[in-house]
């Protein structure tokens, strides 16, 4: 691992002057290394971060790497890890045209992680430094305790998922925007909607939105928002003072639950273990953002390589290379998703439509197909306006938002479903559905989304750590619940129990039956599924051992 | 760098410590042209953690994941068709996580590392020696010895051959008048009298294991079941490789209601699940290559099966009758039936009429049933290879 040539250098530096003139933002400092595969096998592993601590399961995974690589090899173009300042890592012997493209698509990506809010945790930390802190700690700890590190470390591992990354988030950024006294403290308003309305009061859904219409219009003509409600509630005073007081809001994740209470870590000869549950939660926290911000961030790279590179005089002789390798990288597969060009080209899409000035209610409101087609109020706020998106949203946020049916006509998408075929023994691909709201779903379905699993610090008794999953629809991988669950009970020191909902077996679909009326439309088509059954079950892990049982 | 000696033996340690072992030894398949591939040894672990599971609840029978999608054509148009048999030689029925693919590296670098997972196998888990029932004999390998003879020039003079020849040759020319009183003095000898040995090529003769593998791969197989099969044929394959030295010789068959004879192990354990279940095909196939290349004279023969204990032949009547006529000739039938979580603790349809029909008791020593469920792991796969060749 070494760094690029002074010359190769140079072509970034020159990237970094025209990335800033189109609106770009990073620092100046980056750096660029030179890697070989064998370097490359060697840290993704490790998340790419070289100074990351030691441990078996990477160990594994090099290994398999290495067999992987040796049956299909391939190489990345770049990798770039959200440090300060930004790694990036690129094979060695690129031509200078590709590097230009390559660091354009590098600086979209630096310019992702340090502007969009997501990241806000990670601004401050210098994570090679940490890491490098931690591994040393990591190594000292083994050379006391030997391999009972190794354990700690993956039973934290295995609750690693569960950090409350929204609440840590929630928490930087609204601390920014409170004065000093006030902070940590819940605001009035924030008390009034948030609690009050929705937890205390269970209005509904139309009285909360009236209330929202009648704040934004006080703010206007400036009007005491309160006085009416005071009326309405007399009690509201006294709970927003005692809320206030107690400030109890704060839940802490079960990483964090097990430092503070874990009666087993308060022991003195396990209190080291403490700080090992700590570094893993913090690595996890910092890789938060990440998964999170794929589309995103691979789109917003992808967008400015393009638009970048195809405005650059470097271009010049190469064009059809270009050409070769950016289709290699984004286009559209014909059955599949391809993360890289789906974010581009939403990009792309916001840009244009905000431009003809799309996202407005009097677009909403025509209904002429053809008049939609041609609408355009000529706002050419389209560049300032995905500027905004990259700052605020995430993969959720941005496909949820922006996937519409113009979009998918567009770029011709759909949702591709694959179906058995029994007289002819094949899969059938076939156009499942082209409508956006299925097609954002089908998106939607494919990204991170970690189980919601609290402690219930109420049902945490006689030494019983009760977790509780949330019902969302979906199980939890049933096979991995037990040796999760020896994990947690080994780091708790006692009995732990999990609450979680599984289908019954009756909630399997009906068989389907052909449709007599339409003989073309695919068997089982027009049978509605059964609705699926759930009930709630309740793993129960002591002494290693599982039960079950059913609420 | 650690070694995967190092990683095996920290995790035989969790075992005293008392923990479940993490490490898996798996296969990387490295496809190539015309068939030829390479299989890669690589140790693999999962992270268990609270994770969603990916199925999908409402999802009609007989429909795959719904992905994305570009290009002409409007709501229900087909565009695209992928076999779910694929013909020999088409190289590309690789299924999910079964074998991510096939195709160079050749016959012999496979071999090579199966060879090395058996060793990693029979080192440590201890599994006990195959019985070998080697009487009949069969051209295995050739040695290289000093036993071809040559007249006039070699590598080493045959004494004892050398003078016979000049005896011989003395005689012939009336040199050696009483037989009773030779004096070798008066010999002539002649440089073509000489006789050397010189090396050449031997055939050597050992005992030779044929090995047929059975997979049901019908419609239920899917996912787990699959893998667990796959899995247990693979490590029992390799370990096979490695006891007889290289001594042993596979064919594989794949079954759903037909039975057909794949070239080589990457399609047998990559091959997609297909239609219904008819077991006896399975066996029935097995029954005709043997008679047809009469392989029962040279071989020793072991016959090992897997399935779900899925039958459509409920009574299991024809599997029953292939099985006995098996029995003829067989050295050890090996039957494993690996059952779906929903199957509980009622006995599948194979194990049903197997049991029933008494041949388990009355051929005890050749044929072997081991039942277990989807969700096993490394250490029970081992132990079921065990039971069928114990």
């Amino acid at each position: 691992m070494e760094l690029v040539s002074q010359h190769v250098k140079g072509i970034m530096e020159e990237c970094k002057v025209r990335a800033r003139d189109a609106g770009l933002s990073f620092d100046d400092e980056s750096l660029e290394y030179i890697v070989t595969n064998r370097d490359l096998i060697e840290l993704s592993p490790k998340i790419m971060i070289p100074t990351l601590y030691d441990y078996w399961v990477h160990d594994v995974k090099v290994l398999s790497g290495k067999g992987m690589y040796e049956a299909y090899p391939s190489n990345p173009y770049e990798t770039v890890i959200n440090t300060r300042p930004a790694i990036s890592y690129y094979n060695d012997n690129n031509p200078d045209w590709l590097n230009v493209m390559i660091f354009y698509h590098v600086l979209g990506h630096i310019d992702f992680f340090q502007n969009n809010l997501f990241y806000k945790n990670t601004w401050e930390v210098d994570l090679t430094g940490q890491a490098l802190a931690d591994k040393r700690l990591i190594a000292k700890l083994r050379s006391e305790k030997g391999r009972l590190v190794d354990y700690v470390i993956e039973f934290s591992r295995g609750i690693d998922n569960l950090v409350g990354y929204y609440r840590e988030i929630n928490h930087i950024i609204s601390k920014e925007n409170l004065s000093k006294k006030n902070q940590g403290k819940i605001n009035k308003i924030d008390y009034y909607f948030d609690i009050f309305l929705q937890q205390l009061k269970g209005v509904s859904h139309n009285t909360y939105l009236k209330e929202i219409t009648r704040y934004n219009n006080s703010q206007k003509t400036k009007s005491n928002f309160f006085d009416p409600i005071t009326d309405k509630y007399p009690e509201f005073e006294e709970l927003y003072k005692k809320a206030k007081r107690s400030n109890k809001h704060y839940e802490p994740d079960i990483m964090e639950y097990i430092i503070q209470h874990s009666p087993f870590l308060k022991l003195d000869e396990n209190k080291w273990m403490k700080t090992i549950i700590q570094i893993i939660r913090n690595t996890s926290l910092y890789f938060q953002p990440q998964i999170r911000t794929k589309i995103m961030n691979e789109g917003w790279a992808s967008f400015w390589h393009e638009y970048l590179f195809m405005r650059d005089d470097r271009i010049c002789g190469h064009e059809s290379d270009f050409a070769k390798v950016n289709a290699g990288v984004t286009a559209m597969p014909k059955v599949g998703l391809n993360p890289y060009a789906l974010g581009m080209r939403l990009f792309q899409h916001i840009e244009d439509m905000e431009d003809k000035g799309c996202y407005s209610f009097d677009y909403y409101c025509q209904k002429d197909e053809i008049k939609k087609q041609k609408y355009n109020t000529l706002k050419k706020s389209g560049t300032q306006y995905i500027f905004k998106i990259r700052a605020n949203m995430n993969d959720f946020t941005f496909i949820n938002r922006y996937i519409d049916q113009e979009f998918l006509t567009k770029h011709k998408l759909f949702v591709s479903g694959k179906r058995f075929n029994q007289p002819r023994m094949s899969w059938e691909y076939y156009i499942k559905s082209k409508k956006a709201e299925d097609y954002k779903k089908m998106v939607i379905d494919t990204l991170y989304h970690p189980p919601e699993i609290q402690v219930d610090a109420e049902k945490s008794v006689k030494g019983v750590l009760y977790l509780n999953h949330t019902f969302e629809e979906k199980p939890l991988k049933r096979d991995f619940i037990e040796n999760t669950m020896i994990g947690i009970e080994y780091l708790w020191g006692g009995p732990i129990h999990l609450e979680t909902s599984e289908p019954t077996a009756e909630g399997k679909p009906a068989a389907s039956y052909a449709n007599f009326w339409d003989p073309a439309t695919p068997v089982g088509k027009t049978s509605e599924p059964k609705k699926i059954q759930w009930k709630r079950m309740r793993y129960m892990m002591e002494n290693r051992k599982l039960h079950k049982r059913e609420l | 760098m650690i070694t995967l000696d190092e990683l095996l033996e920290r995790d035989r340690q969790r075992e005293e410590d008392g923990f479940k072992r993490k490490i898996r030894i798996g296969q990387i398949v490295k496809p190539g042209s015309g068939g030829k591939e390479k299989i890669i040894v690589v140790p693999t672990t999962v992270e268990e953690k609270f994770f969603h599971d990916e199925i999908n609840l409402d999802q009609e029978q007989g429909e795959g994941e719904p992905t994305g999608g570009t290009g002409e054509g409007e709501e229900g148009d087909i565009i695209g068709e992928q076999p779910i048999r694929p013909e020999e030689g088409e190289g590309d029925g690789e299924g999910d996580g079964e074998g991510p693919g096939e195709g160079e590296g050749g016959e012999h670098e496979f071999e090579a590392n199966a060879y090395e997972l058996g060793k990693v196998l029979s080192q440590d888990f201890q599994l006990p020696n195959l019985k070998d029932k080697g009487k009949k004999r069969s051209l295995a390998k050739y040695v290289y010895d000093l036993t071809d003879k040559n007249q006039g020039s070699g590598q080493f003079l045959d004494k004892k051959a050398t003078m016979k020849k000049i005896v011989e040759t003395n005689i012939m020319l009336g040199r050696v008048p009483d037989i009773s009183d030779i004096d070798t003095t008066q010999f002539i000898i002649s440089p073509q009298d000489l006789i050397y040995r010189i090396l050449s090529r031997e055939k050597d003769f050992e005992s030779q294991a044929l090995v047929f593998f059975l997979r049901d791969y019908s419609g239920s197989m899917g996912g787990k079941v699959t893998q667990t099969v796959v899995s247990q044929h693979v490590m029992l394959y390799s370990w096979l490789m490695y006891q007889y030295d290289k001594q042993v010789e596979t064919r594989f068959i794949l079954h759903d209601t037909d039975a057909k004879e794949v070239s080589d192990f990457y399609k047998y354990y990559s091959y997609k699940v297909a239609g219904g279940t008819k077991v006896f095909t399975a066996f029935k196939l097995v029954n005709d290559i043997v008679e047809r290349e009469n392989l029962a004279r040279e071989y020793n023969i072991y016959v090992f099966h897997g399935t779900d204990g899925d039958d459509w032949d409920k009574e299991g009547v024809q599997t029953i009758a292939e099985i006995k006529k098996m029995m003829l000739y067989v050295a050890r039938i090996g039957i494993s039936i690996v059952e779906h979580s929903y199957v509980g603790g009622k006995q599948t349809e194979v194990e049903k009429y197997l049991k029933s029909s008494g041949i388990l008791s009355k051929h005890k020593e050749l044929i072997k049933l081991d039942v277990m469920g989807e969700t096993v792991d490394d250490s029970r796969i081992i132990q079921g290879i065990k039971r069928l060749i114990s």
